[in-house]
């Protein structure tokens, strides 16, 4: 059973039709990339999926259940995490209270609850180490380099049992050694039976690590097919419209 | 601290003075602070007397709990420019309740009258500020302009509610209502007393809750918050109404020190408030601030506004003096994040 469905999804804003009749679905544990130019429709449906924007007509099945869902932490309820391309960090505050902001550990003290800041940062100290990143647990996410910061987002994304994960470009703002680290992980959440949806615009990324690539054009499904179905130079002329159809 | 931790290359850990308190303009104007008292007290030999610091103290008192307050709206990236006026009607609205109370003949238990006016005193400050956070969190509306608005709203209220006469307490709990807001424990002013216990309150709930870490984040960067499943809306309403409860309760006890509540009280406190919050390190643009840094900015403004009695000095210099200082606090705070960047 397919772990994500969605079918004849589209998004209106006004008069911009951004999703036309979308439909496709994800199976469990399956990497799937997701391209397209810019303005092609690749945020909006990830926003649909994370919960952030409801779609205007079409219905969203999980588990192949239609599911409602109406905001981010109803999304992370129902396992699906996301990277977002602007990595969503407060700068201000650590490593650890940026993964576990919104779901921090508390202990009880009468009527009070406190926050359990030594176990929040030997969680977060593991991941960073699961996840081969030099990202210390405590330290402000200000000082930190792109790729810190990129650790930091992902990391929050494997704090409870995700079965989909959404990277909007994870890989845009950070150097080629954390581009494979990135990839590895995207490797690592597979074998471990996480489905991951990657939106992207650097091809090697895509076809290095993904099962199945999704184009995107101008609001509507392009190409649905095996990677290794696939050429770049198609998947290219797909995008840019050079050619209509797979 | 050792840089040899397993793995980690090129990443040197931040100095112990360069990270939590220490780095902070807090910190900065902490120092300032002590250097000044030390000069304060070799200039003049009144500066460190009993009855100087007392009233030092009692002073910076009546605006250092509204000050603990907007320090909250100002991490959240908000300003609320009204609590001046809801200290003056939250003093109001109590003195008229104990006065009502006394001319009703409405006393079933000692205290009563002290309980019930300041429960409406207070409340009357909590409704204000959830029409500021309800303004700001829900409608949107931009919290300088709201709240410039709640200004004028709440210290029309105040005149129309005494036809700009003022109020003062009166009846059975008078004195207990004196003593409690402006009296001495121990040998120290009660106002200090409030201000430590709230302080402390007010560091633990920034600090070591949930709700702390959510107040920062949303001041850094609210659509993270919201992205992450912080619930935005309430903590801003929270801090509305957290501020104008601790500016309703210092109103009060300003009316409990001058024993009445006129109805120009606390006229213009707005600025002083804000002043010593940004001078004590809460940052306008939000994400920065804390207890702290809020009492040590209106202990700074308080010691050198004291300082320039004792001194002598035309007391016409004190804003211009108040204002020079939070350039240099600003100033300061801003080589200091271009160093460490």
């Amino acid at each position: 059973m397919a772990l994500l469905e969605l079918e004849g999804v589209s998004k209106d804003f006004g008069a911009i039709r951004a999703l036309s009749d979308v439909s496709f679905s994800i199976e469990p544990g399956q990497v799937v990339g997701l391209m397209g130019d810019n303005g092609a429709g690749k945020s909006t449906l990830v926003k649909i999926i994370s919960g952030i924007y409801q779609p205007s007509t079409g219905i969203v099945k999980l588990d192949g259940a239609p599911a409602h869902i109406h905001s981010p932490g109803e999304a992370r309820r129902l396992g699906i995490e996301t990277v977002y391309q602007d990595l969503a960090l407060a700068d201000n505050l650590t490593a650890a209270a940026n993964i576990f902001l919104g779901r921090e550990l508390k202990y009880n003290f009468g009527p009070f609850r406190f926050l359990r800041q030594r176990a929040m940062n030997a969680r977060a100290a593991e991941l960073f180490a699961e996840l081969k990143s030099e990202t210390r647990a405590d330290d402000l996410v200000r000082q930190m380099s792109g790729g810190q910061r990129q650790a930091v987002a992902i990391a929050r994304t494997r704090l409870a049992d995700a079965k989909l994960i959404l990277m909007d470009e994870p890989t845009a703002a950070i150097s080629v050694r954390q581009v494979a680290e990135v990839l590895n992980l995207i490797h690592r959440l597979k074998d471990a039976g996480i489905a991951v949806m990657l939106i992207s615009h650097r091809m090697p990324d895509v076809f290095s690590c993904c099962d199945r690539v999704i184009v995107m054009r101008r609001g509507t499904k392009v190409a649905d097919k095996p990677i290794a179905n696939s050429s770049p130079e198609e998947v290219t002329a797909l995008i840019t419209g050079a050619r209509e159809v797979a | 601290m050792s840089d040899t931790v397993q793995g980690f290359s090129n990443v040197r850990r931040t100095r112990f003075w360069q990270r939590g308190f220490l780095a902070s303009q807090s910190a900065y104007v902490l120092v300032a602070l002590i250097g000044l008292i030390i000069i304060m007290s070799m200039l003049s030999p009144h500066f460190l007397t009993d009855g100087n610091v007392k009233n030092v103290v009692r002073n910076f008192s009546f605006v250092a709990i509204a000050t603990l307050g907007i320090t909250l709206v100002i991490i959240t990236g908000g300003i609320d420019l009204s609590v001046g006026s809801s200290m003056a009607l939250s003093a109001t609205v109590c003195s008229l309740t104990m006065a009502g109370l006394n001319a009703a003949g409405f006393y079933p238990f000692p205290g009563s009258a002290f309980i019930l006016s300041m429960g409406a005193g207070l409340g009357t400050a909590l409704l204000i500020g959830l029409f500021n956070g309800f303004a700001v969190a829900k409608l949107k509306l931009a919290p300088f302009v709201t709240t410039l608005g709640t200004l004028s709203i709440v210290r029309g209220l105040t005149y129309v509610a005494t036809q700009g006469r003022g109020a003062a307490p009166s009846g059975p709990d008078k004195e207990l209502f004196i003593t409690a807001m402006s009296g001495n424990l121990g040998g120290v002013p009660v106002g200090f007393i409030y201000l430590m216990i709230l302080a402390a309150a007010m560091w633990v709930a920034l600090n070591h809750t949930a709700w702390g870490r959510h107040v920062y984040a949303i001041g850094s960067n609210e659509a993270a918050g919201r992205l992450t499943g912080v619930n935005v809306d309430r903590v801003k309403i929270q801090v509305y109404m957290l501020c104008a409860l601790a500016a309703g309760f210092n109103g009060i006890m300003v009316s409990g020190w001058l024993g009445s509540a006129p109805a120009n009280l606390a006229m213009a406190y707005e600025l002083t408030i804000i002043a010593a919050a940004v001078i004590g390190g809460a940052n306008l643009a939000g994400g920065i601030g804390g207890a702290a840094g809020a009492i040590i900015g209106c202990v700074l403004i308080e010691v050198i506004r004291n300082g320039l009695v004792l001194a002598r000095v035309d007391p016409y210099w004190q804003q211009t003096l108040v204002g020079c200082i939070i350039v240099v606090a600003v100033l300061v705070d801003r080589f200091r994040s271009l160093r460490n960047g």
